[in-house]
């Protein structure tokens, strides 16, 4: 189940960064910003080049898990820490320390205050998110996790917009809330483990107490269908805010529009995918009893997401704010996908988290840049700036085919697998799915149109600079990512297969008696979205 | 009885003895022996841990001298240990403070050891009139630091309301123990535990007596309810005595909560679990709540404190051996944030005593970066951010709870811990998100005490140590808590 081999690799990668923090916070005067500048960017870079071999050192056919790590932590409870990754986590490290590098390196003018801690903050968030794609023990996974939200509270509050410590404690406090109620579910499954599975009859079967998920995977079909339920609900609490899902997506305009460029860029493309990688990693597999009881509100709540966020964002004047609620609408999407609970479905799913890492990171950069020039995000504010910034303007165009799903782009393989899945699954809900895409690009085309063509009425507008060589250079790579999975997306179908496999192997444990009923159940709910989706319309 | 029964006593002798001491060279000293006192106070807890170390733990298991009046185990040394630990931190963190405003040493360091040595008493009482005892020298102790700072009014009120009340709960506490005493016919907690397993608990003096126990217990712990007196005792009280007193002798409060409830009456549980379960989840959203809109610090860290309390009476109401170590858990690692975090109240107190609110602290990360960051440790430790200790104790307490089948109010516990968050980062707003100069600031002056911060320092390696490395402090918990025999 598990493979040791390059064991070392991952630590190196979650660590280097906090060891880079931390010898910035001792040696590097906060008075000499090249320094800074330069130790930030090389220690990102250096982490980005050392988690790629993680891409061809995996093995798709080999152990589970790989580049493991055990070592005993807290022996008397049962606490490991254990490492290791399968290609899903693969994928998400490596979108992680791409964008990690990137973050820094795009911040070299937007950031001029508090340089040191400021980059001191992002290589420690850069720790704790990727920590949290190589835990495997439930504590560990838990330390990470909240560990993380310190770091992106301060890169909020304090170089952050006007409402930035609402924004900021608002972050917090959501996340915080999910997580805890997570901590409680965690709780139940261990004592489920070392105590409960005695009391049904099936004492020997695990009854050494351990908070190791890889463990708890062998007892999932054990656990009795209410005692899912219960610890679902705590999961779907924990991780359903931070993907965010209607209607628990309040705090994410929020952040979004507040957070500095760096922050709304590590924010869509890693932190909201840690509540989709928490489903797929944590609640499917463990709890397939209560995922198969879920699919139908899960589905419900993912097609209102997917509507009502391509609504919202298509009333907004404000580009970052328009980026964000996009953002609600795209991880419905990978929701759906997901509650598909087939094997498309949940390809299309990772595969969508990936490209809306790309995209919609992309696409706060790209407001970013402009923010830096002019200051102000509104729409309205700009109008023929194809005129004097094409190169801006042309990878704005290709970002935004990305986003919207053209073929030959990322979005539209992972929004067309998705499609299948769903479809597969249920017509009614593949309808819904579909009109998503269409709202997706009316708003964002329409807001290109608004802002790339016209006149040039604003003077404001008339001299701005185009792009100049770092921030092409902080596009490029998700460009050249965005046109590779548009054009050959195999090699990332490949290193997600196996994850995807055995997720649906771990929830068809729950299908033989459930699934009449469960099919009956979502027949039956997703015929109740459809009034108020219609309701929602016509308003 | 022979003079040998008296080498495992050593430790309480040398402290009282000391205590004497101080107290002695203290009227020739005057005002200005502050740091000699100190010293020498901090030397007897020293020693007096080394004779811990080497008679407090019998080879041959728990031992009971002195008549049977003292019990001599591995849970007493924790708690002894702790105790001696948090009396040398509120020693050496007072120092500096006490000679800024001009108060003398004696008193404050012989008081110290003299709650030392009740503390002592309580957390290895064997019977209920030892656990008296002891709680009623460590409270007496107590009420006269809270009222240390004599030409202040807000210090004697907080020491008159502190007294009045604590009285009454102590005569409350005394009254159940008699009614306890006067239904099974003895006051030894091995007796009690044996005689409550074979007669029937229902007898309505005996439940009348617990829980009047249990009442007593509640003042102490400062839990909802009985909480009324902590808020104003503990802003109207010394800094470095509110730190002590909001550690150590809720510790002790806690240590014979312990053995009175997982000992002496484990079996009458039905009769007093429900107290406490509407106690614990009481103290904790009142707790949280009530700190939300404070603006003193010292008040807000009053109530947080009152919260904690609820945290811990979550291990008690789990009943469990997960609860017990849990709760030793908690209370070492709470005693090490929470004196810490008053450790920086009381080097920001520039403005006079008793008089910073939240405000004060902005811009301190501008200006003061160690410190800043120093708080901002000790506010996410305390509001049970990992990788601190503050979420090893409570993980271990809502483990106990869930242990225990109370999935309820670990949720109430855990919402009320997110709540928390919300009082403790508005310090860290302050100190990292203003700047201190924006109109209307009045920042604190930081000031420097060597001593304090040395204090300060060992609290943060404490509290991020365990924090990452927790096994050695569970282990060490585990062993204590087993030497109670719950289960």
């Amino acid at each position: 189940m598990m493979d040791f081999q390059y064991g070392y690799l991952l630590n190196l990668i979650v660590y280097l960064p906090l060891a880079g923090a931390l010898v910035m916070m001792a040696f590097i005067n906060k008075e000499n910003s090249t320094a800074l500048k330069t130790w930030a960017t090389l220690v990102a870079g250096i982490d980005f080049v050392i988690s790629v071999p993680l891409w061809f050192l995996y093995k798709p056919d080999g152990a589970e898990f790989q580049f493991a790590t055990i070592k005993e932590w807290i022996p008397s409870v049962g606490v490991q820490y254990i490492f290791g990754v399968d290609g899903f986590a693969v994928l998400l490290i490596l979108l992680t320390t791409l964008l990690g590098f990137i973050a820094v390196y795009c911040s070299f003018t937007a950031i001029t205050e508090r340089q040191k801690e400021y980059y001191v903050f992002l290589l420690l968030l850069q720790t704790g998110m990727l920590g949290v794609f190589c835990s495997l023990d439930f504590i560990l996974f838990y330390v990470f996790w909240e560990v993380m939200l310190v770091p992106m509270y301060f890169l909020i509050g304090v170089w952050g917009g006007p409402r930035r410590l609402y924004a900021a404690i608002k972050f917090f406090l959501y996340t915080l809330v999910g997580s805890v109620l997570m901590l409680v579910g965690i709780l139940t499954l261990y004592w489920f483990n070392a105590n409960g599975l005695a009391a049904i009859g099936l004492e020997g079967l695990g009854n050494e107490p351990t908070f190791s998920v890889v463990h708890l995977f062998t007892i999932a079909g054990q656990i009795p269908p209410e005692v899912q339920f219960w610890v679902f609900l705590a999961f779907f609490v924990g991780f359903a805010i931070k993907v965010p899902m209607f209607p628990f997506h309040t705090w994410l305009p929020d952040a979004h529009v507040e957070a500095p460029t760096a922050g709304s860029v590590i924010l869509a493309a890693v932190l909201l995918k840690m509540g989709t990688y928490g489903f797929i990693r944590f609640s499917l597999p463990l709890l397939p009893h209560a995922t198969i009881k879920a699919v139908g509100w899960v589905a419900l709540l993912s097609i209102i997401a997917i509507v009502y966020g391509a609504l919202v964002a298509m009333a907004q004047k404000d580009m970052k704010k328009l980026v964000a609620y996009s953002s609600v609408s795209h991880m419905g999407f990978v929701m759906l996908g997901m509650f598909a609970l087939n094997d498309a479905g949940l390809r299309g799913s990772i595969l969508q988290m990936l490209n809306h890492g790309v995209s919609t990171g992309a696409l706060f950069l790209l407001v970013g840049i402009v923010y830096e020039r002019r200051h102000n995000r509104m729409i309205a504010e700009y109008g023929g700036l194809a005129k004097v910034m094409p190169l801006y303007a042309t990878f704005f165009m290709i970002i935004t085919m990305s986003s919207i799903g053209l073929p030959t782009l990322n979005g539209f393989i992972g929004e067309f697998t998705i499609l299948i899945g769903v479809y597969n699954h249920s017509w009614v809900w593949a309808l819904f799915a579909a009109s998503g895409i269409v709202l997706g690009a009316a708003y964002m085309l329409w807001m290109y149109q608004r802002v790339f063509f016209g006149e040039l009425s604003n003077e404001k507008n008339k001299d701005l600079p185009d792009l100049n060589r770092r921030e092409q250079w902080t596009l490029i790579p998700l460009v050249v990512i965005a046109f590779w999975i548009g054009l050959y997306p195999k090699p990332f179908f490949e290193r997600m297969a196996p994850t995807v496999d055995r997720v649906l192997e771990r929830v068809a444990v729950a299908m033989p008696e459930q699934a009449p009923t469960a099919a009956e159940q979502v027949a039956e709910i997703a015929h109740a979205p459809a009034g108020e989706e219609t309701g929602e319309r016509g308003e | 009885m022979t003079l040998e029964q008296f080498v495992p006593f050593l430790p309480e002798i040398v402290l009282a003895t000391a205590g004497f001491i101080v107290l002695l060279l203290g009227i020739p000293l005057g005002r200005g022996g502050v740091r000699q006192l100190s010293i020498f106070g901090v030397a007897s807890l020293m020693v007096t841990g080394v004779l811990v170390w080497l008679f407090g733990r019998p080879a041959d298991g728990p031992a009971l001298i002195l008549g049977d009046m003292l019990v001599i185990d591995n849970f007493a040394v924790f708690f002894k240990l702790l105790f001696l630990a948090a009396g040398a931190v509120a020693i050496f963190m007072a120092a500096g403070f006490l000679e800024r405003f001009g108060y003398g040493g004696g008193e404050y360091v012989s008081l110290i050891l003299f709650a030392t040595v009740g503390m002592f008493v309580m957390a290895s009482g064997a019977s209920l009139a030892s656990l008296y005892v002891g709680l009623e020298l460590m409270a007496l102790s107590v009420y006269v630091l809270v009222g240390y700072f004599k030409l202040e009014i807000k210090s004697n009120e907080g020491a008159v309301k502190y007294f009045v009340l604590g009285a009454a709960s102590s005569a409350i506490l005394l009254y159940g123990i008699s009614l306890v005493y006067g239904s099974l016919g003895t006051l030894d907690l091995q007796q009690i535990r044996d005689s409550l397993t074979s007669v029937p608990t229902s007898n309505p003096m005996l439940v009348l007596g617990m829980v009047l126990v249990c009442f007593g217990m509640l003042f102490k712990v400062a839990a909802v309810p009985f909480h009324v007196w902590t808020p104003d005792a503990y802003e109207g009280a010394p800094t470095p005595v509110t730190a002590f007193i909001s550690v150590a002798p809720k510790a002790a409060a806690f240590a014979m909560f312990m053995r009175l409830f997982f000992g002496a009456f484990a079996s009458g549980i039905d009769h007093w679990r429900v107290v406490l379960w509407v106690a614990s989840a009481a103290t904790m959203i009142y707790g949280n709540v009530a700190a939300l809109t404070q603006d003193n610090v010292k008040r807000m860290l009053a109530y947080s404190s009152i919260a904690h309390g609820g945290y811990v009476l979550m291990g008690l109401v789990a009943f469990n051996q997960t609860g017990a170590w849990a709760i030793l858990m908690y209370i070492l690692v709470y005693a090490f944030m929470n004196f810490g975090a008053f450790g920086f109240v009381i080097l920001l107190e520039s403005k006079g005593y008793a008089g910073e609110v939240i405000g004060d602290y902005a811009g301190l990360a501008r200006r003061h970066p160690g410190a800043a960051l120093g708080m901002l440790v000790f506010m996410l430790a305390l509001a049970g951010i990992p990788p601190t200790a503050g979420f090893m104790g409570k993980l271990y307490i809502f483990s106990a709870a869930i242990e225990g089948g109370y999935v309820l109010l670990t949720v109430i516990a855990v919402i009320m811990s997110a709540v928390s968050l919300y009082y403790y980062f508005r310090i860290v707003v302050q100190m990292y998100l203003y700047e201190g100069d924006e109109e209307g600031a009045e920042p604190a002056e930081y000031l420097r005490d060597r001593w304090a911060e040395v204090m300060i320092a060992i609290c943060i390696v404490i509290t991020m140590l365990i924090g990452v490395w927790p096994a050695p402090v569970v282990g060490w918990a585990k062993t204590a808590a087993s030497a109670l025999g719950v289960m």
